[in-house]
Parts: C-alpha cells; sequence; structure tokens
C-alpha cells in the first residue's frame, strides 16, 4: 500500500483568481437575475396600487358623470386657489366600468379617459398638518413647496407626458428624461419608463420633482422616502434633465432641496432664497413609502409668509366671513368627512333629507358658524354648522378632516412657525435631558 | 457465443461461435501460424472433462499486451477488449484462472489481476455503475469460480499474484458485501489468517485493510468488526516477528480505523489499539515506523475527542521521531500536530460561530497545553532547509512541514504564540548564515494570521523596513523569497489599517513598499512571484478605501512592471507561475482601483486585446495549444476590465466602443481546444453582453454555434456550467431579441438536464436558465412548456422526496430546490399580463404542493425561503384571483408567509411583504 500524501500548501496563499473571477462573475449573474425579478415584480405594485385605490373609493351616486376637463375648469367655486389643489375636487371617481389597467406603459398606451382614469389615482395626497408630529427633528425632512400645478411627468416611449392631478395632459414634450426624447443616448428599452411626482412652476417654465415614483423602470413605490429623496437627487441631475431647455428638451426639470427637518432644516426651507414662488412646506416621512391616496406620512403647512393661499377663498377669490365645509350625508344621517374612517361633524334629521330631497352619499356644504369647533382631548366634540347649498356637480370628495380643521385653526389660532421651531426645540432638549441621565 | 445462456460452452458453442476469436488469437500470438482444430483446442480448454469450456488460455496475450512494441501491445489490448466485449463470463473466468495459476510468469498474472480489477471499477460514476450491474448479473457459478481463483490466488508464493488478488478481492466484496452476497468471504479470511505460512497471513491482512477501504462499515456486522480488528491489530503487536505480515497489518488498520468507532468507544479496547499503535512506531522497520505514525494522524482527526489520556505519550514519541527519525516518518510526525491544529481551529471556529458553545465535540487545548515544548520543536525544523526548495514544485520537507505547522498553531492559539516565537527571530534573523535568517523570516511570516492585529502591529511596524531592505539587499534568494512572501502576509492579515491606531501601511512608506515590491518582480521568478502576490494584497486591502486610493500615484508605475513581466517568454514552470501570478494580481489592481485611475485602466484594454491578438496569430502558425496558458489569463484579465469599467454608467458608455473588437477576439480564443481558455472567453462574454445590453443582438449569429458547443460540453462540466450563465446574461441584455436563438438553447438545456454523463452541480443553474429565458421572452415560452414543466415536475418530485441525507446532499438539494422555484417564478413572471395564463394554472396546485413539501421537510435553507415565498407572490401576481382558491387551499402559504414575514433576513422580509401585497390582491391575508 502506498503511502498517504500529506503535503500541505507552502508559502501560497489560499486563494485562486480564476476562482475568484468564476465567483465573482456569478455573484454578477446572480443580482442580476434578482434585479430582472424584482422588476418585473416591481411593475406589479404598479397595479397593485391602481386596484387598491379604487377598492377604496366611496360609492358615489351614479348620476354623476363629468368631463373631466371641463369639470377642472368649474372647479373653482371653492376651489381654494386654482395653484392649490392638494387635497380635493376629483372629478371622475364616477368609473365603474372595470377598466384595467396594469401599469403605466399600459395606461401610456390606453390613452383618453382610461388613462387618465389611472393617472389619476397614482398620486400621493399629503394630509393637513393639524398637530406636529412627534420626532419631527428625527423622523421627517421638510421642503418648500413650489406653488404651481402637482402633476405626474412619465417619460416612456421617446416622449414625456405631465398630466395634471385629475388625469388630463398638461405638456406632451421631448425631455432629457430617460426615455424621454427620440434621441440615440435617450431610447431605451420601453421598460426603462419614469414617472415623477412634479410641481409645474409657471413663470419659470419648470418641472420641479417633489418626489419619484419610477426611475428607468425601477419602481421606488415600495421604497422609502430617504431613499427616493436620495436616489432623485442622485439620478435626476446625471440625465441631463436639469441642463435648459433645448430642442430634446422642452421643459427644464429641477430637484427641490429637502432638508433634515431639524431647526436649521425648517428655517432654511421657510426661509430660504428659492428660484421659485413657495407655496407652504411639505413635511415628509423618512421611513413612509410613496402611497397613492391621502396619506398623514406626508403633510403639507402654509402660513401668510410662505404661501398666497393660506384661507381657502370662493369662487370670487374672495375669503368668505365664515368657514365653509363641505361633508358627505351618510344613511342614518350624520355629516361626515372623506376620511378613512369618516369622522362624523354632526347629523341632520329626516325631515330635512326629505325636505330638500337627498340621498345618502351627497355632498353638502355648510358653513361654521360662531358656536365654531369645540374639541374635546383633541377629539372633535362638536361643530356649529349653517346648511348653505349642494357643491358644485363636479365635487366628489368631502373635505378631508385634517383640511377642516387645518382651515379653521387658521382663522382663530393658527399653527406658527414659532409652534414648530418650539417643538423640534423641546425634543432636542429632552434629548439633551436623557442624555444626562445616561451619563448619571 | 453462449447460444443456451448457461454460462459455459458447450463444444457445438465454441466451434460455431468462439473459434474464430480463438483461432485470430492464436495467430497473433504463435509464430508458426499453427491453429489447433477446433476439436483439439476444446478438449485443452475442457480442463474438468465435463465437455465445456470457459477458460482461456491467455498468458501471451497478457504478456504482448506490456510489450515495448507499440503496434504489438496495441494489437494485444484490441483482442482482449473485443475478448471483453464478446463473452465477459470468459473473459473474466480466464483473467482468474491466469492470476491463480503458480505455472504462469509473474507479470501476466498481475496484469490479467489488474485488468479483472479495472472490470469490476471505474473512476467515473456511469461507467462503474455499469459494471457493477454486470458482474451482478453474473452466472452463479461463473462468479463462485472466479473467487475460488481468487482465494486461491492469495495463497500464492509469488507476491504479484497475492497482492493483485486481494485488491481484487476486496472490489468484488465492495460490490457484494452490500447486496448481502458472498458472506462467508470475511469469515474464510479470518481463518486464513491462523494459517502458518507468513505470506498467506501477510495477503490476508491486506485483503482486510483493502476491503475495509472498499466497503461501508454499515454492511459489515459488529461481531466481524471486532474479529477483523482483533486480527490486525494482533497482526501489528511486537510479538509478530515477520515484519512483512506486520506492515500489512499495520496498513490494514489504517483503513479499518473507520470501523472501529465502538471499539473507539470501549476505554479497554482503545488502550489496547492505541498502545500496539505506539509501539509500533518505535518498530526497528522504518516502513513500520511510518506506517504506524499514518494510523497516529488517521486517528488525531476520526477520534480526536479519544485522545486526551494518550497526548503525552504521543507528544513524546513525536517529538523523538521529528528530532531524530528518517525524514518520511517524521514528516508523518509533525503532521500529527497539523492535523490536531485542523481539528481544534474547526472547533474554536464553531465556538466563535452563531451556535456559541454549542459545538458537537468540546475542545481539549491540546495544541495550548502542548505549546512550550511543541513550539521549540518545530523551530528547529525550520533550520533543516534544502537547497533549492523554492525551485522545486514537488518539493516538501521537514522545514516545509514544520513551518506549516507553525502557522497552523498560530492560527489555533493566537496571542500566545508571538512571545514564544519572537527571540527566536530575534536572534536569527542578522545571522550570517542564510539558514538562519530565513528560519527566522518564515517564523515570523508563519505567525500573522490569528494573533489579534494590535499584538502584532508595533512590531510588524518595526519589521517593515527590515523586510523591505531583506527583498532588495539579501544576498540569499530563498531569504528573499521568504520575505517577500512574508510581506505578502502582512498585507493580507494586517492591511486594514482604518481601525488601527498606528497603521501599517501609510501615505509616507506606500512609495517605498511599491519601489521594493516592482524592483522584486525584476528577480528570479519565484521571487518576483511572490512579490506579484504581496502586490495582489496590497491592492486587495484598498478595495473599500473610498473615492481617492493611496495607490493612485504608483498605479500607472505598477501596472506597467506587471505588464512587462506578463510577456515574458520564459518557458520554465516558475516562469509560468510568475506570469499567472503578474495576471492575476494585474486583476486585483484593476478591481481595486478607484475613479482617479480609471483613465489608466482604459488604457489598458487596448494594450491586453493587442497580446489576446497576438496568441491567436500565434497559434494560426503552431497551433500545439501552447498559447493557452496565456489566452486563458488574457481573457480572464479582459473580462475583469470589463466588469469594472461596465459597473459604472459613464465607463460602460465609452467601454462599448470596444466591444465590437473584444468580441472579435473572444470568438478567435474559441477556435482553441483548451477548457480553462474556453470557460475564460465565456465568462468575459457574459461581463461583456451585460455592458453592451441589447446591442449584443448583432453578434449572436457569430457566437450561437459556440454558445451551442459550451452547453454541449459535458465531459468539461465547468465550461457547460458557465455557459448556461452566459445564457442568462444573454437574456437580460437582448430580452425578447433571444427568441430566434431559443429554440436551439431550449433543446441544449434538455439534453443536458436529461444527461447522466453531466456533473450534477450544471442542473440546477440549468432550471434557474429557464426562469431567465421565460422572463426574457415572456409569453413565447409557451411552446416549451411542455417539455420543461414536466421536467421541473419530476425534479421536484425527486427534491422533495430526499430524507436523511448527509450535509452535501442537503446543500445540493437545496441548490437544486432554489432552481426549481427560480425557474418557476421567471415562468410565471414572464406570462403575467399576457392572455396565455391560464397555460400555467394546470400547474399551480403542483407548484403549491413542492412549496409545501419542501416547507414540511423544515431543512431549507434561507436562500430557497426567499425564492419559495417569491414564487408565491409570483402566483398570486400572475394568476390572479385563478389562484385564490388553490392559495387558500394550502394551509403552507400562510405559515410560510407568516415565517418569512418574521424573517430576521432583511431580504427574506422583503420577498415576503411583496408577496403579502401579491396575494392581498387574490384572497383576504
Amino acid at each position: 500500500m502506498p503511502a498517504h500524501e500529506i503535503r500541505r500548501a507552502y508559502k501560497r496563499p489560499a486563494i485562486s483568481d480564476q476562482q475568484k473571477r468564476r465567483e465573482l462573475s456569478l455573484l454578477r449573474q446572480q443580482q442580476h437575475r434578482l434585479d430582472a425579478q424584482s422588476q418585473a415584480r416591481r411593475l406589479a405594485s404598479t397595479l397593485f396600487s391602481l386596484t387598491t385605490t379604487s377598492a377604496e373609493e366611496p360609492a358615489i351616486g351614479t348620476d354623476i358623470d363629468i368631463n373631466t376637463e371641463t369639470a377642472s375648469s368649474k372647479e373653482i367655486e371653492l376651489g381654494v386657489s386654482e395653484n392649490d389643489d392638494e387635497e380635493e375636487e376629483d372629478d371622475d371617481s364616477s368609473d365603474r366600468r372595470n377598466v384595467e389597467i396594469k401599469d403605466v406603459r399600459q395606461a401610456s398606451r390606453v390613452g383618453g379617459q382610461d388613462g387618465r382614469r389611472w393617472f389619476a389615482r397614482q398620486l400621493m395626497l399629503p394630509e393637513w398638518m393639524i398637530d406636529i408630529p412627534d420626532r419631527l427633528s428625527q423622523d421627517w425632512y421638510v421642503l418648500a413647496r413650489p406653488a404651481g400645478k402637482r402633476c405626474f411627468v412619465v417619460s416612456i416611449n421617446g416622449t414625456t407626458v405631465s398630466r395634471l392631478r385629475n388625469g388630463s395632459v398638461l405638456h406632451l414634450f421631448p425631455s432629457g428624461l430617460p426615455c424621454g426624447a427620440r434621441t440615440r443616448e435617450n431610447s431605451g428599452s420601453p421598460q426603462s419608463y419614469c414617472i415623477l411626482d412634479c410641481i409645474f412652476h409657471e413663470t419659470d417654465q419648470t418641472y420641479y420633482v417633489i418626489d419619484m415614483v419610477c426611475w428607468k423602470g425601477y419602481s421606488l413605490y415600495e421604497c422609502n422616502a430617504e431613499f427616493r429623496f436620495f436616489w432623485l437627487n442622485s439620478k435626476l441631475t446625471e440625465c441631463g434633465a436639469c441642463k435648459p431647455p433645448s430642442h430634446y428638451h422642452k421643459y427644464k426639470f429641477s430637484p427641490v432641496p429637502v432638508y433634515n427637518c431639524d431647526q436649521a432644516g425648517l428655517l432654511s426651507a421657510y426661509t430660504g432664497q428659492v428660484s421659485y414662488v413657495k407655496d407652504g412646506l411639505l413635511f415628509y416621512n423618512k421611513h413612509a413609502l410613496y402611497q397613492a391616496g391621502n396619506t398623514p406620512l406626508t403633510l403639507v403647512w402654509k402660513d401668510e409668509k410662505c404661501s398666497q393661499y393660506v384661507i381657502d377663498t370662493d369662487n370670487k377669490g374672495e375669503v368668505p366671513n365664515k368657514q365653509q365645509v363641505v361633508l358627505e350625508l351618510q344613511n342614518d344621517g350624520k355629516l361626515t368627512t372623506s376620511d378613512d374612517p369618516p369622522v362624523v361633524f354632526g347629523s341632520v334629521d329626516q325631515d330635512f333629507v326629505q325636505k330638500l330631497v337627498l340621498h345618502p352619499g351627497n355632498l353638502l356644504r355648510f358653513a361654521i358658524n360662531d358656536g365654531g369647533l369645540v374639541f374635546v382631548d383633541g377629539k372633535l366634540e362638536k361643530a356649529d354648522l349653517v346648511y348653505q347649498d349642494k357643491p358644485n356637480r363636479g365635487r366628489a370628495f368631502a373635505d378631508s378632516y385634517s383640511k377642516v380643521v387645518f382651515q379653521y385653526m387658521a382663522r382663530h389660532s393658527p399653527l406658527s412657525i414659532d409652534d414648530l421651531v418650539a417643538s423640534i426645540n423641546s425634543s432636542a432638549e429632552e434629548d439633551k435631558a436623557s442624555d444626562v441621565e445616561m451619563a448619571c | 457465443m453462449d447460444e443456451n445462456n448457461d454460462g459455459k460452452l458447450s463444444f457445438e458453442e465454441f466451434r460455431d461461435k468462439a473459434y474464430d476469436t480463438f483461432k485470430s488469437y492464436y495467430e497473433f500470438s504463435s509464430s508458426d501460424h499453427y491453429v489447433p482444430s477446433p476439436e483439439l483446442q476444446f478438449a485443452d480448454l475442457d480442463l474438468n472433462k465435463d465437455r465445456y469450456t470457459m477458460v482461456m488460455e491467455i498468458t501471451q496475450v497478457l504478456l504482448h499486451a506490456q510489450s515495448v512494441d507499440g503496434t504489438v501491445r496495441k494489437h494485444a489490448e484490441e483482442t482482449l477488449k473485443q475478448f471483453q466485449e464478446q463473452n465477459l463470463p470468459s473473459f473474466l473466468l480466464s483473467l482468474a484462472g491466469e492470476l491463480s495459476n503458480e505455472e504462469k510468469p509473474a507479470e501476466s498474472r498481475k496484469l490479467a489481476g489488474l485488468i479483472l480489477k479495472n472490470a469490476l471499477d471505474a473512476k467515473d460514476q456511469h461507467r462503474k455503475f455499469e459494471l457493477v450491474q454486470k458482474w451482478l448479473a453474473l452466472d452463479l457459478g461463473v462468479k463462485n469460480q472466479i473467487k475460488a481463483f481468487l482465494i486461491q490466488s492469495l495463497s500464492s508464493l509469488v507476491y504479484e499474484a497475492r497482492s493483485t488478488a486481494s485488491q481484487v478481492v476486496a472490489k468484488v466484496a465492495g460490490i457484494e458485501l452490500p447486496q448481502k452476497q458472498w458472506p462467508e468471504l470475511i469469515a474464510s479470511l479470518l481463518a486464513n489468517i491462523h494459517q502458518i505460512p507468513p505470506h498467506v497471513k501477510q495477503a490476508t491482512l491486506e485483503t482486510l485493510g483493502y476491503l475495509c477501504e472498499e466497503v461501508s462499515p454499515d454492511v459489515v456486522d459488529q461481531d466481524q468488526v471486532n474479529k477483523i480488528l482483533t486480527a490486525v491489530v494482533q497482526g501489528m503487536n511486537a510479538h509478530e516477528l515477520n515484519s512483512e505480515v506486520r506492515l500489512a497489518a499495520t496498513h490494514a488498520l489504517y483503513n479499518a480505523l473507520g470501523f472501529a468507532q465502538a471499539n473507539f468507544n470501549n476505554d479497554m479496547e482503545r488502550d489496547y489499539i492505541m498502545r500496539v499503535v505506539c509501539e509500533a512506531t518505535l518498530s526497528t522497520d522504518v516502513k513500520i515506523r511510518q506506517a504506524a505514525f499514518e494510523c497516529v494522524v488517521a486517528i488525531s482527526s476520526a477520534y480526536y475527542e479519544k485522545l486526551a489520556p494518550y497526548i503525552q505519550d504521543i507528544f513524546t514519541i513525536t517529538a523523538k521521531a521529528v528530532r531524530e527519525d528518517e525524514e518520511p516518518v517524521a514528516l508523518q510526525a509533525i503532521e500529527f500536530w497539523s492535523s490536531i491544529c485542523d481539528e481544534e481551529i474547526d472547533i474554536l471556529e464553531e465556538y466563535r460561530g452563531e451556535f456559541s458553545g454549542d459545538s458537537d465535540i468540546p475542545c481539549f487545548y491540546f495544541i495550548k497545553q502542548a505549546l512550550p515544548a511543541l513550539v521549540p520543536m518545530l523551530l528547529e525544523t525550520l533550520l533543516k532547509q534544502e537547497e533549492d526548495q523554492d525551485q522545486d514544485e514537488g518539493a516538501w520537507n521537514i522545514a516545509m512541514a514544520g513551518g506549516t505547522c507553525l502557522g497552523l498553531v498560530a492560527r489555533t492559539v493566537t496571542d500566545d504564540i508571538v512571545p514564544l516565537v519572537m527571540p527566536f527571530i530575534e536572534e536569527n534573523i542578522t545571522k550570517p548564515d542564510w539558514r538562519q535568517r530565513e528560519a527566522a523570516t518564515y517564523a515570523f511570516g508563519s505567525i500573522l494570521e490569528g494573533p489579534a492585529p494590535d499584538k502584532l502591529t508595533t512590531i510588524v511596524n518595526v519589521a517593515l523596513n527590515f523586510m523591505l531592505t531583506a527583498l532588495t539587499n539579501d544576498p540569499n534568494t530563498h531569504v528573499k523569497d521568504t520575505t517577500a512572501w512574508t510581506l505578502g502576509r502582512i498585507f493580507e492579515f494586517l492591511h486594514v489599517a482604518a481601525a488601527m491606531e498606528t497603521p501599517i501601511i501609510t501615505s509616507a512608506n506606500c512609495q517605498s513598499i511599491v519601489t521594493v515590491l516592482l524592483q522584486a518582480m525584476k528577480d528570479a521568478p519565484n521571487v518576483a512571484e511572490k512579490a506579484c502576490a504581496a502586490l495582489y494584497f496590497l491592492a486587495q486591502g484598498f478595495e473599500d478605501v473610498g473615492p481617492s486610493s493611496p495607490l493612485t500615484p504608483y498605479f500607472k508605475g505598477i501596472v506597467q512592471s506587471l505588464l512587462t513581466v506578463t510577456v515574458s517568454y520564459g518557458e520554465d514552470a516558475g516562469e509560468s507561475r510568475l506570469r499567472t501570478a503578474a495576471y492575476e494580481t494585474l486583476n486585483e489592481v484593476v478591481r481595486c482601483s478607484t475613479d482617479e485611475t480609471v483613465a489608466l485602466v482604459f488604457d489598458l484594454v487596448p494594450v491586453i486585446m493587442a497580446e489576446l491578438h497576438k496568441t491567436l496569430e500565434c497559434q494560426n502558425i503552431s497551433p500545439d495549444g501552447k498559447q493557452g496558458e496565456r489566452q486563458g489569463l488574457l481573457c480572464g484579465c479582459l473580462q475583469v476590465i470589463i466588469q469594472k469599467l461596465g459597473s459604472s454608467e459613464p465607463t460602460r458608455v465609452v467601454l462599448l466602443q470596444y466591444a465590437d473588437q473584444i468580441m472579435q477576439l473572444f470568438l478567435g480564443v474559441f477556435t482553441c481546444r483548451s477548457a480553462t481558455v474556453h470557460e475564460e472567453a465565456m465568462l468575459g462574454i457574459g461581463a461583456l453582453a451585460y455592458v453592451a445590453g441589447p446591442e449584443f443582438a448583432k453578434y449572436m449569429t457569430q457566437f450561437y454555434k459556440y454558445l451551442e458547443m459550451g452547453l454541449q460540453n459535458f465531459e468539461e462540466y465547468q465550461v457547460c456550467a458557465i455557459t448556461v450563465g452566459v445564457v442568462g446574461d444573454l437574456c437580460r441584455a437582448l430580452e425578447d431579441k433571444i427568441l430566434p436563438y431559443c429554440d436551439g438553447i431550449m433543446t441544449q438545456l434538455l439534453k443536458d438536464l436529461s444527461s447522466n454523463q453531466l456533473h450534477r452541480s450544471v442542473k440546477p443553474p440549468i432550471f434557474s436558465c429557464f426562469g431567465d429565458i421565460a422572463l426574457a421572452i415572456g409569453k413565447n415560452f409557451e411552446k416549451y412548456l411542455m417539455y420543461a414543466m414536466p421536467m421541473l415536475q419530476s425534479a421536484a418530485d425527486l427534491s422533495s422526496q430526499i430524507v436523511g441525507a448527509d450535509d452535501e446532499m442537503l446543500d445540493y438539494t437545496n441548490l437544486l430546490r432554489n432552481g426549481i422555484l427560480e425557474a418557476y417564478s421567471g415562468i410565471l413572471q414572464g406570462f403575467k399580463n399576457t392572455a396565455k395564463t391560464q397555460l400555467l394554472l394546470p400547474h399551480a396546485h403542483h407548484i403549491l404542493s413542492f412549496i409545501d413539501n419542501i416547507y414540511q421537510e423544515k431543512d431549507m435553507d434561507d436562500a430557497v425561503m426567499k425564492t419559495a415565498i417569491g414564487v408565491l407572490g409570483d402566483l398570486a401576481d400572475t394568476l390572479a384571483t385563478s389562484a385564490g382558491p388553490l392559495i387558500q387551499q394550502f394551509s403552507v402559504c400562510r405559515e410560510l408567509l407568516n415565517e418569512c414575514l418574521s424573517s430576521d433576513d432583511d431580504s427574506i422580509k422583503q420577498s415576503a411583504e411583496w408577496a403579502k401585497l401579491a396575494i392581498s390582491q387574490v384572497i383576504s391575508v
């Protein structure tokens, strides 16, 4: 029998570069497979946000069927100002046909009303800030909201389309966004589309990008705000969309400075010089995903200094004497907001309903009388309401609770910038205090 | 020949069928062309006059098969091969008969035995299985006759005959014992032991040893194991005066150790075995001493936890052997301690792992206890270097074994080694005798892995300058070799300086380090090779250094020096190793480069391309394959560059301008017939496809045939595996543009899957590749469903039935499951949003029950779990509401989902969240 070999490696590193090359290649392939897989899956999530939203939509009277464009032009009466369309006046929620649009590619192809309906449901809508969230300085970003038209910008197949919140097209143009123009460097596979959440600012004809939903086919729906802003800032400037307009790039895009919501950040957003007219401040919770529809994880706040449109105006552009609210009539006569779950502001009796020939689901406009809103322990206890009239038929939703309360506060005891600063400082104090305790 | 299949040849059968073979054999083997008549020949072969014959006279052909004359030898081999194919029973009987026939020459008997052995076993698993089946199918009478011949041969006076016979007996036992056949074998062998003639005893012990090597312990019952061990250990005993017998017994014990589990658990029996083994290490016969130490080494790893009572004695005998005995014995004695280190490193590793303190085997800290005596013993060995050992690839001596062991000791005891070795280094490092300087340097290099960096930084900071000077000025090449190696070890283990208070490499000394290493690259090839390796680790340490690397100022010089080395054309082994090291270092330098040097990496592209082009031209002139090694290295280097530059958008775009040329070079390389080169070129093409994206389509017509060739390469399965990976790259790059090639690719992949020849490790990636293809071509995958789905289903069934497998099998099973699930995932996603999703509905039940099965088994790893939860989501996503009732039917869905949602692994959790979203669209979760 032969002796048993006992040689060991001598003065040789244990690695083989060939093996390393092989392994790195496998790693790269694996990563790319995962990317392809998650891209395939993320395309799906745009579909989910569609169906989720439509499932949550409240039932609306079948008689309402209004053409989108005309609706939005009529929609001025209580319409805040035309520039501020943060959270009301949806129009075509009458959509009861089951048009199944799978993703943005299909929506773009479908076009027309169905396409508009699809886009109309994709935006994330901030609530109004009626109290100050905890940990503002740790968990939130702040940015100065540009005044202008909120819209979705989609670049796909060599064209860029911007659509207003109601889904109607604002501009159709070539842009420096990926897939945004028919140029060599910008063409790409149809899967490489982009979706940006923007505000179009008229005076400098610029799209200010306030959020990024999809970049080169990579959906950011399930990414938190921290990542989305990081991606937005690194990718947008890379692609040439921020350059001055040119033949293949009709409108300029610009990121908006985003600050950590500590004292310095808040004041920078509030007072800092920017190239656009401000319309309030937007607050984003760093951990929140992009979510279509109302969300308390994004907040809007305004005061006279940073916005021209703090208090709602009527259809003549004047501030009414009394605050107006639009509420929805329920089966049991209760009057509720558009929130989920709805907040009850009061109720009407059977006689009233019969007299005005009202049906559950109808929207009614009230004025807040001198009794005002009474809160107990932070909850609405009583509202002194006076019936006014039925709002415009194009109106789809009642007011949200946060909007009513913000407007009410704006008239009586507004949440001021000082309150915000104080809140940040006090939490900083607390941190310090607890530090000391720990040290003891 | 055997018309009535009775295993024998009657005269009629012989005359009509076999005589011709015989006649040609006679005409070939006799000089006067005399051929006996069929009657006469039959009478000759019908030894027992039963009117049947089978044993043929084959001495002459066996001798011819060993002839120095190539033609004669070839003819003889051909004759034997024909014989084997035409009449296996007769062939085997004839060989066994030859082996047992004392009148035949030793050479023909030995060859008969070896051919017989090869007719029972093969390295190739497929062939082995065939041979085993053939043996089992033989007529019982034939097998008995062969066994009779074999057993008879064990008593032969001729050593070659009985030794070969012992191996054949073990092969037959290896086939038959697991089938519960030949039950009398072990008993009759044991009876042989008591025979007086020592040569019979020796052959029997040898047979028992081979038998233990062939047969798995669980097919022999404990009673027989006890008897075998008793016989073997008695044979090893000092009372056995015949040293041949004692040696055979010692070798036999080595193989029988695996059977001794129960005996090692019994204190008395274990004591006895250990006493006999230790005594044998003191035998006067050097071969017995060496064999006995081999047993001690084998025991150290098989029965580590039983060694405590003997470790003191073993230290004494190993120390004596290391210091005084002949080299083969001393090497085994050192190996014992290396092997103990291996064991303790593993155990301590497990202690430190996530199941802390939960190791099956406790650590006895033998090395730590032996340290004060062990280290001086090993340091002594370092001074016993041989001249020119660094030039000789095959060298292995006491100094090398001792140094290697010292390195293992350092890894085992960590910090404690430092104070024990430092005095030796300080004393010897400046001595005039090169052996002392080399030994001191080697000792230093050996202890750099193991101790905590802060225990070494001060010393290394002092030593670094000394080493740099030695590498430049020492007159002895061994010292330089070891110095360069030690520098490499410093960079390998102590580079990551950020965490240290006193970093080893600073911007102040970086320049002199690089200068010295580049200078050393012009030294003797063995020194230059170590300098390259040192540079490799120097670069590697700066891998994650951020945007600015301290190597940036020297990048150009480093690359230049490495290129100079790579283009040298020396032919000997040392020079060839140096070239390889230089290319590999170049690769690492490129991988670890930063944006500052990106332009210089671009400069490399045309240089490497030109070199590769040169090899292609040389190949056209003399296609003798000498270019192969260099081509492989150049392809590897290009691949690394492509991957580096392809990983960021701006450089990717610039790199694209070279794509045409690079692709032509890779295609040229495929005309060279070397597996390694093909592998490297394939890897390069995969990386290029990623860089080029859809534009890669223009190369497909030219490349396709090589892709197909790669997929057909069963023998060099690494090439096949890599080609499968490249198909995945192509799918992602070309998306639906790959469609025209899919018929061919799918056909080949399906063939690969059904092949028994292809190495099993390629099969899981092939399944994943189905997923890649489906994702790329979407609903066009429809026409492959009828082939792919049954394959997936049967593989899935197979992989969920595996129970009680060993770790290796379990790993493979998990890889297979992952591949299958990735295929399902890709297919499901590929069909999403098409009108064809209903085609997948019939498969949904099976997919879910597969997931159910593997979930119930509780042995899936994280990767499988992540893919499985993803597939659940895909199923819901693609099949939408049609999947709802099915998903509800399988409770596993909810359990798996919940388990994944609460997983600690973020990527599992993320997949699970996605799956939850998808599932919530079809049922209420």
